[in-house]
């Protein structure tokens, strides 16, 4: 070229290895397999050392987890894992620590049992109206740990682990001299029940209801919005290199408060197949507690992917779901809780080392196809 | 022990036939290499000839497949650093391994701590260090800490790091990229006392007037293996880079097109707050036509990053920033993007790239708003990576393509990504704050041509740089700051270096002002 571009050796795509992509999700994909193989002899060890079968147990779990209704089981107690590990998602892919999830979903499901059960709505429409009112409540208890961040530069893992602990007391003060109901007499206090038009629709009667469904299109705009829109981009970028990003005129406080309103308002629904399928209310002893803090075990054994996140959120539930039957076969509760998280750690070490390894070896491959191309 | 570094003539390291191939490629085949005690051996090549796989090779940090090592005349077989460095083989890397809120001494010692039942016994340490720094006719201060240490001091502390752990045979890459003028002579002071006392240098650079100054031997690398052994009496500049490259060097073109009258950018009063109550720029008021390059020099450290910084929205500072009559002095950093203003950073790690992220994804930070390149609230990705490709191609990135992680390209290639993604959008002004630092002749000279090209078609250029024959190259004046402020503004056509060193260092303030 007569301008004075580089030709030749300057300035060509040398090999393109397009299967590059998929080779590092299989190299993923194996890897935590080969985790979770680890860990299930982990437990087989753990089992053995405390005098039970290991065998035994783990036929236990897989009978029980072939039947169909494990298999609903399973997905019904994924579904709220699934809203709190994206939550906690949305926050990891700026590197902002939401440890506020529990506060944030606890406040939001008794925000939304209360306004619900006092509208008169159709059907769907009332349940839509009751989610939006979580997602907003949510959003507005994640707010605070926002602007703490932006204007006062308090790090959000102190500010949203202390907001939990003081949404616990804001709710049970709301809860005790405004909201309750003791309408029925019964020792289990409840705000007011939800009319009928309140009532998620079920999948499989008594068995799975649609907050399943909401969970998997929450996950997929999840994905779109993260790995396919220009804000998504903003987001992953700030997370990859605040100064590059700061440099390249995205707004870091701006994104700070978004992502922290779109982790409260995915938290919002946590709680939001219990309150609109379940027990049609918030109550103390109603209401699921601690997904907040699982959803950030999910999140981590998921890598904050959002096929991750389903898949580990349903490895969750199904161990969850198969608690009864190991304690029937005289294997203790506690260890399925031992057996999740040496899962995780497993799968996060081994993870970790792969995503090392692989690096290493992408750079590697780079430079030496270079220097061969250069020497072609 | 080490009796036989002691006189020139005899081989510190000797390397024959090295070969090294990756999956499917060659990366170095058959390299020789024969460095002699005692000496200054510099080894040059453009980015990707293969030095820095040879010298992993060295070092240990990698098992060649063909070839031998000899240090010192016995063969050897380094499976790790570690069993390098008990040879007698160190290394200085170009990004410093300093734990920064510990002191100089904590620093050189840490890895190898001289324990007595498990205390540290920093007294025998100390007069060791002590020694070493005096011969090196150093002073460093051993209870400093490392944070407050300048780039120079800091490498000095690497230095004397990797001799206290026995090295004498030091390899040092690319170490004069992070430094000024001032403290290259001191380095090249410091190398040549270290072989005066019998230790050996390997000395990796693309800095042909360097590598001609200070070393006594001279390997050329090409395309993954060594093409030639000369010295700097054998050869000159322009034969040097001729090895290199395998072509003569593109000569700076002189300018054809006259500035234009309108004024792209003008500064007036910028004013940057600093640390302790001092402005880090004091009133700095220019103006860029049309076409027109402004080089900026100077001694790092004296108001251009806050300048820059400043200008690009990224620094609070008072005064007029004004791009083609539109005022921007309150303008957000997007903002002032979108009025024409690009920005090529000063640390292509730290401001510039995500190396984790892919090339393509990288070519779009700061464009994801462009409409060519997205659709509604969507990324265009295709659109995103053909116009990566497009960068690659016209600024000769080399990589494998453009789904790579930055982080797997040399320091040379991701610099040209980084520079493409600031022209590639055909600003009003470019802020270009070492534009070919660290990267090889041949990419500098194409680099340099994109940016006279741009500049004809009326691009206005600041151009901060401490290279003088790149500022001396391109610029229609030169603006010298000294201690936050404008110093001189100088005729690249008529100024001396006697002149400009004697502004970048301040003993001409007085007859400036």
């Amino acid at each position: 070229m007569s301008d004075g571009r580089p030709s030749g050796p300057l300035g060509k795509i040398l090999t393109p290895s397009r299967a590059s992509a998929m080779r590092s999700s299989g190299t993923t994909i194996a890897s935590s397999l080969a985790a979770i193989a680890i860990a299930l002899t982990i437990c087989a060890v753990l089992l053995a050392a405390t005098g039970k079968n290991p065998i035994d147990a783990y036929s236990t779990i897989l009978e029980t987890g072939a039947s169909g209704n494990k298999l609903l089981e399973m997905m019904r107690r994924a579904t709220p894992l699934i809203f709190s590990a994206t939550a906690v998602a949305i926050g990891f892919k700026m590197n902002i620590f939401n440890i506020g999830v529990e506060g944030q979903y606890l406040f939001a499901a008794l925000i939304a049992a209360e306004v619900g059960s006092h509208l008169s709505l159709p059907g769907l429409l009332h349940v839509a109206v009751i989610l939006l009112v979580a997602m907003v409540a949510g959003a507005a208890w994640a707010s605070i740990a926002a602007v703490l961040k932006v204007s006062k530069n308090v790090h959000e893992v102190i500010s949203t682990i202390m907001l939990n602990y003081i949404a616990l007391s804001v709710i049970q003060w709301l809860f005790e001299n405004f909201f309750r109901d003791d309408s029925d007499g019964g020792l289990n206090v409840k705000t007011t029940l939800l009319p009928y038009s309140g009532k998620m629709p079920d999948i499989v009667s008594g068995r799975l209801n649609a907050m399943f469904v909401v969970a998997l299109v929450t996950v997929a705009i999840f994905w779109v919005v993260v790995y396919r829109s220009r804000f998504g981009f903003r987001l992953r970028a700030s997370g990859f290199n605040a100064t590059a990003a700061a440099t390249a005129g995205i707004d870091a406080r701006r994104m700070t408060v978004i992502a922290m309103l779109l982790s409260g308002a995915v938290a919002g629904l946590v709680a939001m197949q219990s309150v609109t399928g379940e027990a049609f209310a918030y109550g103390p002893n109603a209401t699921p507690i601690q997904f907040g803090f699982a959803g950030i075990t999910v999140a981590l054994l998921g890598r904050n992917h959002p096929a991750g996140i389903v898949v580990a959120a349903l490895l969750f539930g199904f161990l969850d779901s198969t608690s009864a039957e190991l304690q029937l076969a005289a294997v203790p509760n506690s260890i399925v809780k031992v057996m999740q998280a040496i899962i995780v750690l497993t799968v996060v070490i081994i993870n970790e080392a792969t995503i090392r390894r692989m690096n290493i070896k992408t750079a590697e491959r780079a430079r030496a196809e270079l220097a061969a191309g250069g020497a072609q | 022990m080490n009796e036989h570094y002691q006189h020139t003539g005899t081989t510190a390291v000797r390397l024959t036939g090295i070969g090294k191939r990756f999956p499917g490629v060659i990366a170095n085949h058959d390299v020789n290499l024969n460095v002699r005690a005692g000496t200054i051996h510099a080894i040059v090549g453009e980015n990707g000839a293969g030095k820095s796989t040879l010298m992993k090779t060295l070092y240990g940090m990698q098992q060649p497949d063909t070839g031998t090592i000899e240090v010192g005349g016995t063969e050897r077989h380094f499976r790790s650093p570690s069993e390098a460095i008990d040879a007698g083989i160190g290394m200085v890397h170009q990004h410093f391994m300093l734990a920064d809120n510990l002191s100089v001494l904590e620093n050189i010692i840490l890895g190898s701590e001289p324990a007595r039942r498990g205390v540290i016994n920093a007294g025998d340490a100390r007069r060791r260090i002590g020694d070493i720094v005096a011969s090196l006719g150093a002073e460093l201060n051993l209870d400093d800490p490392v944070s407050e240490l300048g780039v120079g001091e800091r490498q000095r502390v690497e230095i004397v790091k990797v001799l206290y752990r026995g090295a004498r045979v030091l390899i040092l890459d690319e170490p004069t990229a992070v430094l000024v003028p001032e403290e290259v002579d001191e380095l090249f002071d410091t190398l040549r006392r270290l072989v005066d006392d019998g230790a050996t240098v390997i000395f990796i650079s693309h800095k042909l007037d360097e590598v001609l100054h200070v070393s006594d031997d001279i390997t050329v690398m090409r395309q993954g293996t060594t093409v030639a052994e000369t010295t700097p009496s054998q050869v000159d500049r322009a034969g040097l880079a001729e090895l290199m490259v395998g072509s003569e060097l593109p000569s700076p073109a002189g300018r054809v097109t006259a500035i234009g009258e309108e004024v792209r950018l003008r500064v007036h009063d910028l004013v940057v707050p600093g640390v302790e109550g001092r402005p880090a720029v004091e009133h700095a008021s220019f103006e860029i036509r049309a076409g027109e390059i402004l080089g900026v020099a100077g001694v790092e450290g004296n108001g251009q990053f806050e300048l820059c910084t400043a200008l690009l929205g990224l620094r609070a500072a008072t005064g007029e920033v004004v791009i083609d009559g539109h005022d921007i002095s309150h303008a957000s950093t997007r903002s002032r993007h979108e009025a024409g203003l690009a920005y090529i950073p000063f640390d292509r790690h730290r401001e510039g790239l995500m190396l984790n992220a892919p090339l393509w994804e990288n070519a779009l930070l700061g464009r994801e708003d462009n409409p060519e390149l997205s659709k509604g609230p969507l990324v265009d990705i295709a659109a995103a990576r053909a116009s990566t490709v497009g960068i690659i191609e016209r600024f000769g990135v080399l990589t494998p393509d453009e789904t790579t992680p930055a982080f797997a390209l040399s320091g040379g290639n991701q610099q040209k990504l980084v520079v493409g993604r600031a022209m590639v959008s055909e600003p009003s002004v470019l802020v270009a704050a070492h534009p070919t630092r660290g990267i090889d002749v041949g990419a500098q000279a194409a680099v340099w041509d994109e940016i006279r090209r741009a500049r004809d078609n009326g691009m206005a250029v600041l151009l901060v740089s401490a290279d003088l024959e790149e500022l001396i190259g391109l610029s229609d004046r030169i603006a010298v700051m000294f201690d936050g402020r404008i110093t001189a503004m100088l005729d690249p056509d008529t100024t001396t270096p006697a002149e400009l060193g004697g502004h970048m260092t301040g003993s001409h303030q007085e007859a400036a002002r």
